[in-house]
């Protein structure tokens, strides 16, 4: 019995309860008529019965599906006592892939050894069995909660109260997946960085100037030894961060000013959307755009005035990447903007003021602080963004402040780490999540920081 | 209060005609300063724009000639000794049957004068490796063909396609063109019959990857990216709703409510990328789901796109206004009724169109998914959730990678499909809201 049967069945046995709810709610009161002598509307009761036969089945059949593969394999492998005895954790796992691939019918069972085989064997016909005794186990407690609720609905029982506390939960539950991610994301990451520090000490890894993480293969190769001293990519993220920032920064505030003081209403609805474009291009587009248009551009032009720029430089990395940031921060600073209240421009008209100098003097000041808290947003989106410097910005690990030449960031090297094939194991893999903490926790300041001073501002003109 | 109005009456203003003096004589300067602030605002808002021209401009002028391929039409002569020596017509015998063969034969029938191994080459060079793979598809769809002479049109390779749609001069030198003088003077001889057509290019819709530039397409990574989404949208948008309900309907201002928000607006501003780690280490590594699946890559999307929909279905909830919540009530509905009865479907349309925007958001990003090995060369076209597959901005990055320049081609065409969606998507989401949001 497959478990997607097993989920059907679970559902036909819900609709099932549902009926079976309903209708013993208007027995109970002597047919329809009587259905004003109910708590609750008769198909709360019917919903009630459906979620104490469906939500309890389902609890055990996602842990059931969880640990089944773990106890089959053990069983399996008991199988074959000898063969498994003296292997090394490496052989078993490459033991139990073949396994796995066997009997998901990935590969040919005459391929690997006959202990093997017989492993696959006995797996399959364990897992016949747990799947049958799992519908088995999964009808028993569907139909038990529905006996269970079917007996005790009465006229006075609370269903739809019932029934709405539940979904309060569920709702509750959802919402809190976002705190879930939170913990995921430091979890996971946190444990892997933990295990990268036990192999390379952290101030090597946070003040060393050195970066190469090829690890040797062999014992005798020379000149890989692996040197994991994170500075030069620190260094190359800032630059290409401040680029960008030097680029987004006053181009988003003058065309937000403009817009909010000086466009008309028509012109607005047309440039803010033209500009808001900008914002869900993919960065994959940027990042082409970079390496082939902007890059050879710069190139070409400074070796016409006698410069060597590189064919990967930071400066075309951070150009695009401050095009990208443009209209994030446009469109905060012209929230910021619009929020200032109108009674603070009108006393600068009042007292002579031209429209430039109440902006420079008033409105900028009264949103400042939102404006500020929406440039850190905005550096936080350039020193994360990964996809513009993985195509542009290259992997040679400079420790410059030259924006001709090329640079590489945290997340490039996150990237290089990580794409391809890999061994959880090695100073290599965990090295990009050592980069992912710092890049994790160094955004994660800077967004609390700005949420909390955008939130203040906001506050204080509402 | 008296302080002030003492401090007022004792500050003397200077003579009006001072003022005014004083005031006039700085005028110019300042309608000069106001013109410059204006013209400096102006020209950042037309820079932007400039930018976007620029973009566009430049991914279009590189890509738009992708929709057409050269085709080149080859007499066939399904060669009954070629193709199936023992006549058994067995489908094994079909499959194993040399077709390059038939190809090159079609070729020398009609440059008799072609001697030697190199010519032959460099001839059966002006056609496309996948020439010989649409002669077995023929035979293999109707193997009557075989013993008979067709007429077919195939691709020709990347090079020619090049040099025919004027990426290249015909003047350059060899070695720039990669197409000898020998071989141009074929060409042209071809086109001269009218056997060469410029048509529309199926091929790059229909194809997966692919090692030659004229066969490879993006029907593979179309078909990911839209499972992908698939997988995202059934798991974000439910979430994100009931998330979205809790937080505006349901919530008491309580320290777990402001965790809750907390959480959810620094995860909307976390880099993905860092998404993609909690996809490798947690779904990969620790529940051991399978690499390059859609299935992971669309939970690791529902997770980077959840933010966004919790905050635009909550927008959309607040935009319902509270008389609506309190009629309800008072008719004696629960709130979940309300709720479910009469708060939900007037913010739907708000709500769909978040959950489009973040869809959107979702069918762009690509650096999460290059963590959990959506990235890798594939051929076959995705069929299930946990078939390897990539996803169309992981093709454009991978393609934009390679040394050859047709792929270049290829990248562009490839980003216009890609905005093509992002544009139809972001309209719907547009039109959605014009057509039903309701001002109260």
């Amino acid at each position: 019995m497959n478990p997607s049967l097993v989920i059907l069945l679970l559902l036909a046995l819900v609709v099932v309860a549902f009926q079976v709810g309903k209708a013993r709610s208007i027995e109970i009161v002597g047919g329809a008529r009587g259905v004003r002598d109910l708590h609750s509307l008769p198909g709360h009761y019917g919903l009630l019965t459906a979620m104490w036969c469906g939500l309890p089945a389902l609890a055990v059949f996602c842990i059931w599906m969880l640990a089944q593969d773990a106890i089959i394999t053990h069983f399996a492998l008991s199988s074959i006592p000898s063969a498994v005895a003296h292997l090394s954790p490496a052989e078993r796992s490459l033991l139990l892939n073949d396994l796995h691939n066997i009997v998901n019918g990935r590969i040919d069972p005459a391929t690997v050894a006959e202990s093997t085989r017989i492993a696959a064997a006995s797996y399959q016909s364990l897992r016949e069995t747990a799947h049958l005794a799992l519908a088995v186990l999964i009808a028993v407690i569907a139909l038990l909660g529905l006996l269970y609720v079917r007996r005790r609905i009465r006229a006075d029982l609370r269903a739809r109260n019932s029934y709405e506390q539940v979904v309060e939960w569920a709702l509750f539950a959802c919402s809190g997946i976002a705190v879930l991610t939170t913990i995921g994301i430091v979890l996971s990451i946190v444990f892997e960085a933990v295990r990268f520090f036990q192999l390379i000490p952290i101030t090597d890894f946070l003040f060393g100037l050195h970066w190469s993480p090829q690890m040797a293969i062999r014992a005798d190769q020379v000149g890989s030894s692996g040197a994991f001293g994170a500075v030069p990519l620190f260094t190359g993220t800032l630059l290409i961060s401040a680029i960008a920032m030097v680029v987004a920064a006053p181009i988003g505030l003058l065309s937000a000013i403009y817009l909010a003081e000086y466009a008309d209403r028509r012109a607005r609805s047309v440039i803010k959307p033209l500009l808001e474009v900008l914002a869900g291009v993919p960065t994959v587009v940027y990042g082409f755009f970079a390496a082939l248009t902007v890059g050879p551009i710069l190139r070409s032009v400074g070796e016409t005035i006698g410069l060597n720029v590189a064919s990967e430089s930071a400066l075309a990395a951070g150009l695009i990447m401050g095009v990208m940031i443009i209209p994030f921060v446009s469109s905060l600073a012209d929230d910021m903007i619009t929020a200032v209240p109108q009674s603070l421009r009108d006393g600068a008209y009042a007292l002579g003021a031209t429209r430039s100098e109440t902006i420079k003097q008033v409105v900028l000041r009264a949103a400042l602080p939102g404006i500020v808290g929406g440039l850190l947003l905005a550096v936080s989106r350039a020193i994360g963004e990964t996809m513009i410097v993985v195509m542009a910005a290259g992997l040679a690990a400079n420790l410059t402040a030259n924006p001709f030449e090329a640079v590489t960031t945290v997340t490039v090297q996150i990237v290089t780490l990580l794409v391809g094939d890999q061994e959880f194991d090695s100073p290599k893999t965990l090295a990009a999540f050592a980069l992912g903490l710092v890049l994790f926790l160094v955004t994660l300041v800077l967004n609390v920081i700005a949420l909390y001073v955008v939130r203040k501002y906001r506050e204080q003109y509402e | 209060m008296s302080n002030t109005s003492n401090g007022a009456s004792a500050y003397q203003p200077p003579p009006a005609d001072v003022t005014r003096a004083k005031v006039s004589a700085g005028l110019a300067r300042r309608y000069r300063a106001e013109a410059r602030f204006r013209a400096l605002g102006l020209s950042a808002t037309l820079l932007g724009i400039l930018f976007v021209i620029f973009l566009f401009g430049s991914v279009i002028w590189r890509g738009y000639s992708i929709f057409g391929q050269h085709q080149v039409r080859l007499d066939v002569f399904f060669d009954p000794e070629v193709i199936d020596p023992s006549g058994t017509h067995s489908r094994e015998a079909l499959l194993a049957a040399d077709y390059q063969a038939l190809v090159r034969a079609a070729l020398k029938s009609r440059f008799t004068e072609v001697e030697g191994r190199r010519q032959v080459r460099d001839l059966t060079a002006l056609v496309s490796t996948g020439a010989a793979a649409d002669v077995q598809d023929a035979v293999l769809a109707d193997p009557s063909l075989i013993g008979q002479r067709r007429s077919m049109w195939v691709l020709t390779s990347s090079n020619v396609d090049w040099l025919l749609k004027g990426k290249v001069a015909r003047s350059a030198p060899e070695n720039e063109r990669r197409i000898s003088d020998e071989q141009l003077g074929w060409l042209d001889a071809l086109i001269k019959d009218g056997r060469i057509e410029q048509r529309f290019n199926w091929t790059f819709f229909r194809h997966g990857d692919s090692r030659d530039p004229e066969l490879a397409g993006v029907g593979g990574a179309l078909a990911g990216s839209l499972l992908t989404l698939f997988v995202t949208l059934l798991l974000s948008f439910p979430v994100g709703v009931a998330a979205a309900i809790y937080l505006e309907e349901f919530a008491r201002q309580n320290r777990i409510t402001d965790l809750i928000e907390v959480n959810i607006n620094n995860l909307a501003a976390v880099p993905s990328i860092v998404f993609g780690l909690l996809g490798l280490s947690m779904f990969i590594g620790f529940f051991g789901m399978p690499r390059s699946a859609p299935l992971v890559g669309g939970v690791v999307l529902t997770l980077l796109t959840l933010p966004t929909i919790i905050i635009a279905s909550r927008a959309a909830l607040k935009a319902v206004p509270p008389s609506i919540r309190e009629a309800a009530l008072g008719m004696g509905a629960s709130r979940v009724q309300t709720v479910a009865h009469h708060v939900l479907p007037l913010a739907m349309p708000g709500m769909l169109t978040g959950a489009i925007i973040g869809m959107a958001r979702a069918l762009g990003e690509s650096a999460p998914l290059l963590m959990i090995g959506m990235v890798a060369f594939i051929v076959d076209i995705p069929q299930g959730l946990t078939d390897p597959s990539t996803v169309l901005p992981v093709q454009v990055f991978l393609w934009s990678d390679s040394p050859e320049r047709a792929f270049v081609e290829r990248t562009s065409g490839a980003i216009i499909v890609l905005l093509l969606f992002l544009i139809l998507m972001n309209a719907t989401a547009v039109v959605l809201r014009n057509r039903f949001e309701k001002r109260w």
